[in-house]
């Protein structure tokens, strides 16, 4: 199994090697689809450049990464290229033995519950088998390294790539039962971007099911875990923003990386829904739906925990694909992330609605967003409502994929549970709706 | 009691007039004390001033008029001082006679003020015609002495004296200007301005609130000048380290108590004009002033109106302070094509107006005709002839002026009125030697994405390399990347020496950049940065969006090589011993060049539509919300047939019956 891995990671460091050679590499480093003000290589360059002028990268407002970014790059910024590759390759292989170990667990149950009987004796057609689970690991490595986002984002030098590589990590972590690790990863991915916050539930909720720990709030063992926990997190937390402080003796990075994320003062267009939305803003309303557009973020976490408390995995997926759709300086590394998870959920395959659609707006809206951005920028013979248009409907086909893949969940979980071919009370073959 | 009182005011009275009318006499022993200078000893070669027609005195020099030089300054405060011998004695104490007479009545001791007036007319070499006015006005007072309040104001401005005490000015300098100085065909100005408003004060450095100063500074000179300088905030004010020293007595360096703002879109027109020509005590009345016609002025080239106020010192050992105040307005007209090709000119034609006599309170009134290029009047005429002609080294070079005393009343001869006129006598104009510094602006790149502004500085001195300051503003929505400064001279790397960089924040502050550049002679220095077009909200544009917005001026300011001193040829005309070292004065000038504004264009959004924004992107939102919600809130559920029309009839009749349903 470690062979074909090998050659997939091979072949996408070869092509990223060829890519950062080529002219395309220097186009792709101003694209605002690949890369954000957060991100941005060029911004990190900048940084480097006004620490060398003696200047702190926090007095401007260029330079948006975390302190952390700075020390990284102060050693290897004559290596970028190879972090950058080295940090995709990270996140595919930490995904690959995730997924592994996942399915192993996903199965290991599948087992115990045909043994205690508990599946419908309709529901054979839905049983996993080891043959079909066999490659999911290697599919997810495929997709992620592979996945044209995933190596525009790379070869554009956007540190979404190292963000990406440290929610990995994270999720290998989880998955492998390291409570201490998942907690410093999660720390250090909530560091750099607030929004990985939303991951600290189902972490917990994976935990607690690994330690059969029933969730219920009148276990003790169940708050002395979650203490334990949220105070692992908690204390890396405090570590790491210390750490950053003494890195440049100033607090000046907290309102220039975390503010700048949260109030979105730059609205340079990018794939997302905040920047249009807020230059066309009313200055009365800007704070009322500033707020209301990052609460919206975060909101999801608690009913989606409720529903999915017995499947933290999937509440894993779905929190990171919704991070990537409704985050305030989104970029294609952020999808390449949640896609790279779709082979996990292959046996939905058969509930999906209109996976064609959706497949079908997402490709065309790629092959739009640098058409249209060409129209309005350089050719001028459009203007910003064509682009805005196209992020909106990368946005639809986004929620549409997210949500189609959240219906065949539930619904998949709703059969194993009362059988696939349901009958009416008059014995027709019975449709299942919503209500 | 009342003789007593008498006694008193009369006392008062005779000790004024003495006093004002022996200040002349201590002048010229203050004179006496100094060491002697070149100017000194040329101007006590000079004979009286009855005398003085049709007199060429090569040795006289008066280099007081035009000098923006601030290295010069000292040299410059000397020949004010000198200069006062020089004028109308016997004008000067009439008239503060009177104005002594005037104030006995206050019981105030009075506080010496004069005020000169001046204009230079300077034919270009492209055939413009450059006109630079000059009034001064000096004031032997001091605004902060503790426990003293200034409240009687004779010549100088009541409002801008008042400005200076309330908000503490050291120094303020404001301009205002119309068009573009084009340095390559016109030469050096005498006071060099940017496009558009520029202001720039020095505050006392008992100012605890600089800022709050300057907002409440800025609000108040807008009302005095009817400018739009309220538009001067944070985001267009800068302080720079190096580039802007102070120009008067006083050596604060430490530029927190400096501020610095250019508007570039700053419209000057009448209403500008008209608030500054009553900051003169003869107001448009008299004297010089009577040329200054809106209507003439604005259909110019080149127009711009300046205010500097400065302390100077009141003597040569400085022991007390004078305030300066010069009025400066300086126009080039384009006769050459407006007149049919004709290099002909005349006050009228200029100004329509003719000069009929000078400011009655002006101790001096002068206009100086520049004839450098027509020592021998082979090349153009002047009518009348001038009266004296006056050498002087302006701006590194050496140039002879026709000069006409107003204060003189053989001046305006018979007809009682002065109307120069100059008729070429060929068509083909004087070479013009190159400007030593040059400096371009433009923006390279394509699209509404990227940009890289160029600087592009000359140095056009065949053997000289010196070092100039390059001070560039830049607005925060064009996000300039400092890794992409780029400094190249002849083809080779030229590190700067010296780098000042303030990064922007957004809507709060610009990006500052000051650079200490050496310049290599005879080359072109090329400074590239890179920027970065900002998506703005709304309501940020300017009403015009897709006209763009402006950038200011560039600012280049050096020590630049003197062309006398360039020149090694001059020797037939001065002693040898005197040619080999080059004097020290003369050896270097300081220069400003202020680079053209740039215009550019930002990606703008849709100005019609925030409504259906906001709609649209908030029902993406809601679908997303709204599918979620869905799949959270519903269970699966099988779907059982609906029952036929009417039974949900009979079943609603029967809810009402009270029965059970069907």
């Amino acid at each position: 199994m470690a062979a074909p891995l090998t050659l997939v990671l091979i072949i996408a460091v070869t092509i990223r090697a060829i890519l950062f050679r080529s002219s395309l590499a220097e186009l792709l480093i101003e694209r605002v689809e690949v890369v954000s003000p957060l991100n941005a290589w060029k911004r990190v360059v900048e940084g480097l450049a006004l620490l060398d002028l003696g200047v702190s990268p926090y007095s401007g407002d260029v330079f948006h990464e975390t302190p952390l970014i700075i020390y990284l790059f102060h050693f290897v910024i004559d290596y970028a290229d190879i972090v950058f590759m080295v940090a995709d390759g990270i996140t595919a292989v930490a995904l690959y033995l995730a997924v592994q170990d996942y399915n192993k667990n996903v199965f290991r149950k599948q087992k115990y519950a045909l043994e205690g009987d508990r599946y419908p004796a309709d529901c054979l057609e839905l049983i996993r088998s080891p043959k079909e689970m066999y490659y999911i690991p290697l599919k997810v490595a495929l997709f992620y390294l592979l996945n044209p986002f995933t190596i525009f984002s790379c070869v554009a030098k956007s540190t979404c790539g190292l963000n990406n590589a440290i929610v990995a990590l994270f999720i290998l972590s989880t998955i492998k039962g390291s409570a201490l690790l998942s907690a410093i990863f999660l720390a250090v991915a909530t560091y750099q971007s607030i929004y990985p916050l939303t991951l600290f539930v189902p972490a917990l909720l994976y935990q607690l099911q690994r330690l059969y720990i029933p969730v219920s709030l009148y276990r003790t063992s169940f708050w002395l875990f979650t203490l334990q926990y949220a105070s692992m997190y908690l204390g890396s937390l405090c570590v790491i923003v210390c750490l950053s402080f003494f890195l440049l003796n100033t607090w000046d990075f907290i309102p220039s990386v975390y503010g700048f994320i949260l109030s979105v003062p730059d609205l340079t267009p990018n794939i997302g829904l905040f920047w249009y939305f807020f230059a066309e803003m009313f200055e009365h309303f800007r704070l009322f739906f500033i707020c209301v557009f990052q609460i919206n973020v975060f909101f999801y976490t608690i009913p989606l925990s409720v529903k999915l408390k017995e499947h933290p995995v999937f509440l894993m997926f779905m929190q990171i694909a919704i991070i990537s759709i409704f985050k305030s300086y989104p970029t294609v590394g952020d999808i390449s992330l949640y896609m790279a998870f779709l082979p996990v959920w292959n046996h939905l395959y058969r509930f999906l609605r209109n996976i064609f659609l959706v497949a079908c707006v997402m490709l065309a809206c790629s092959a739009l967003f640098p058409v249209l951005w060409h129209l309005w920028i350089y050719a001028g013979s459009a203007n910003s409502n064509f682009y805005y248009a196209i992020t909106l409907l990368f946005n639809v086909g986004q929620i549409l994929l997210v949500s189609d893949y959240f219906y065949a969940f539930l619904r998949r979980e709703h059969h194993l549970t009362h059988g696939l071919y349901l009958k009416r009370k008059d014995g027709s073959e019975a449709t299942l709706v919503l209500k | 009691m009342t003789s007593r009182r008498c006694i008193l005011l009369s006392v008062v009275l005779l000790w004024c007039i003495t006093h004002a009318s022996s200040e002349k006499q201590l002048k010229l022993t203050e004179d006496k004390n100094k060491p002697p200078t070149d100017v000194d000893r040329s101007l006590s070669e000079k004979s009286p001033e009855g005398q003085l027609h049709a007199q060429k005195s090569e040795e006289t020099r008066d280099t007081s008029k035009a000098e923006p030089d601030q290295a010069e300054k000292a040299k410059s405060e000397k020949q004010f001082a000198s200069k006062e011998a020089d004028v109308n004695r016997d004008d000067i104490s009439d008239q503060q006679g009177k104005g002594v007479n005037d104030e006995a009545e206050f019981k105030r001791p009075l506080a010496k003020d004069q005020f000169q007036e001046e204009l230079v007319i300077k034919p270009l070499p492209s055939g413009d015609i450059y006109s630079s006015f000059q009034f001064r006005t000096r004031w032997d007072i001091d605004f902060f002495q503790p426990g003293k309040k200034v409240s009687h104001y004779r010549l100088f401005p009541k409002s801008l004296g008042q400005l200076i005490s309330k908000f503490s000015v050291r120094e303020l300098h404001i301009s205002f200007t119309q068009g573009y100085w084009r340095t390559m065909q016109w030469g050096q100005p005498f006071l060099p301005a940017p496009p558009g408003a520029e202001l720039w004060v020095w505050f006392q450095d008992t100012v605890t609130d600089v800022d709050g100063a300057w907002k409440e500074l800025t609000n108040v000179i807008s009302g005095i000048f009817c400018a739009s300088l309220n538009f001067i905030d944070t985001t267009n004010t800068v302080q720079p380290t190096a580039s802007f020293r102070s120009l008067g007595v006083g050596n604060v360096t430490d530029q927190k108590f400096l501020r610095y703002a250019l508007l570039p879109r700053e419209i000057v027109c009448t209403e500008n004009l008209t608030p500054w020509k009553k900051l003169l005590p003869c107001g448009s009345k008299a004297g010089l002033a009577v040329l200054l016609k809106s209507e003439k002025l604005f259909h110019s080239s080149f127009f711009s109106q300046a205010v500097h106020i400065r302390p100077i010192c009141q003597d040569w050992q400085c022991r007390t302070m004078a305030w300066e105040l010069r009025q400066t307005l300086n126009v080039v007209f384009d006769l050459y094509t407006t007149g049919q090709n004709k290099k002909e000119w005349s006050l009228f034609k200029m100004f329509s107006r003719t000069l009929t006599e000078a400011c009655p309170l002006a101790s001096s009134s002068k206009v100086y005709i520049d004839v450098t290029d027509n020592p021998q009047g082979e090349l153009f005429e002047l009518h009348p002839s001038s009266a004296t002609l006056n050498q002087a080294v302006v701006l590194g070079d050496r140039r002879t002026y026709a000069v006409y005393d107003l204060k003189m009343m053989d001046t305006f001869g018979s007809l009682r009125t002065l109307n120069i006129v100059l008729r070429w006598k060929t068509s083909s104009g004087a070479d013009m030697l190159r400007p030593l510094l040059h400096g371009e602006r433009y923006v390279a790149g394509y699209g509404l994405q990227t940009g890289e502004i160029h600087t592009l500085i000359s140095n056009n001195h065949p053997y000289r390399a010196f070092p100039v300051l390059l001070l560039d503003v830049v607005p925060w929505y064009l996000r300039m990347y400092i890794h992409t400064l780029t400094v190249t001279s002849k083809a080779l790397p030229n590190k700067p020496s010296y780098i000042h960089y303030q990064p922007s924040k957004d809507r709060v502050r610009p990006h500052l950049l000051e650079m200490l550049i050496q310049l290599p002679p005879n080359s072109v220095t090329e400074v590239t940065v890179q920027f970065e077009r900002a998506l703005l909200k709304w309501t940020e544009y300017t009403p015009d969006p897709n006209h763009g917005l402006y950038v200011g001026s560039s600012v280049i300011s050096g020590l630049v090589p003197s062309v006398v001193a360039m020149d090694t040829n001059s020797s037939q005309e001065y002693p040898l011993f005197s040619t080999f070292f080059p004097c020290k004065e003369e050896s270097s000038y300081f220069v400003r060049v202020y680079t053209e504004p740039l215009l550019v264009n930002l990606p703008t959004p849709d100005f019609s539509m925030p409504y259906n924004v906001i709609c649209l992107t908030c029902t993406v939102v809601a679908v997303g919300y709204g599918s979620l919600y869905n799949l959270l809130t519903r269970t699966f559920q099988v779907e059982e047939p609906s029952p036929g029309l009417v039974k949900r009839l009979a079943n609603v009749i029967r809810y009402f019956r009270g029965v059970p349903p069907l």
